[in-house]
């Protein structure tokens, strides 16, 4: 299993992807660059991390949306690749449509630095086959726009086909989103993005590992 | 060369957190009987350009690719 992660300016959270990709798997992934038009075949997870690409102008991930690599990205996602985008990744990937609905500014206006409690609402995910349906685990988040909105038609058939992912549990609700949503995917299932950084919670040192399981499921490497 | 100015505001049904803010702002200000306040944005563009009917439909595509986010906001295009 072959994992990348994308590198575009403003995000600061690829050191800590590379980190956990590294550890989880014992193989450290290969960086691809935004203005990379291709990403090699033997890549089976495109990591997006978080940050504040561009700056956030525009909106969140409006101008890393709209770089060469997406169009790579987007190619590798209709072929059945893995592709995970967290915080502003998610955003990202919103933005460059791999991903119904859109993330807006908390409803406290305030940045938020946390820790918060998810759901795992679908289990049966290539993101999520470590975890159990309705299991709380816990994780931090970090963001300004998080709050995830999407219009009712699409809600209730995301409902339907088990594309709700992660709910935020026990009240921890941070930034005001539609039915506590922390992290959905695409209908084919093979896109996540989450506002949360699992990332930051893979091990003794971070007080906890309750973030490995998505890795660990992405990355085909869930102990027996 | 045409001058032209986008705006872009959220779509009805968007909880938009900054205009309740503004909203409460004003009335805290004494300015009573503000029903609602929405923030949107606005882009001034230059084109160079002496076709409309090219301009407006470069920026269409503008707004559609970049300037608006379709899922949550609307636009409108102003030609001088």
């Amino acid at each position: 299993m072959k994992s990348a992660v994308v590198q575009l300016p403003g995000l600061n959270r690829d050191r800590d992807m590379i980190a956990a990709l590294t550890k989880i798997s014992g193989k450290a992934p290969i960086t691809v660059w935004q203005t990379e038009t291709s990403i090699p075949d033997d890549v089976d997870l495109i990591v997006i991390p978080g940050g504040f690409s561009y700056g956030d102008y525009l909106r969140c991930g409006a101008i890393a949306a709209r770089m060469p690599v997406m169009q790579a990205i987007k190619e590798k996602a209709e072929k059945g690749v893995k592709v995970l985008g967290v915080c502003n990744g998610f955003q990202i990937l919103v933005e460059a449509g791999l991903l119904p609905g859109a993330l807006m500014m908390n409803s406290s206006l305030k940045f938020v630095c946390k820790e918060v409690k998810l759901e795992i609402v679908n289990a049966e995910t290539d993101f999520t086959r470590a975890y159990e349906k309705g299991q709380i685990i816990r994780c931090p988040v970090a963001h300004h726009e998080g709050n995830y909105f999407v219009d009712q038609e699409t809600l209730k058939s995301m409902n339907g086909n088990g594309q709700v992912v992660f709910r935020y549990a026990e009240g921890t609700n941070p930034n005001g989103a539609i039915e506590d949503i922390a992290g959905v995917v695409n209908a084919r299932g093979n896109v996540l993005g989450m506002m949360p950084h699992p990332e930051n919670l893979i091990e003794a040192a971070h007080g906890g590992s309750d973030g490995r399981g998505i890795f660990a499921s992405a990355l085909d490497v869930i102990a027996a | 060369m045409i001058k032209a100015r986008v705006t872009v505001t959220l779509k009805n049904g968007v909880l938009d957190p900054q205009g309740k803010a503004i909203e409460g702002a004003l009335g805290s200000l004494g300015f009573e009987g503000v029903h609602q306040a929405r923030q949107g944005k606005v882009f001034d563009l230059e084109l160079d350009t002496a076709d409309k009917a090219k301009a407006e439909a470069d920026l269409k595509a503008m707004c559609e690719k970049l300037l608006a986010n379709t899922v949550i906001e609307n636009y409108t295009i102003a030609i001088d």
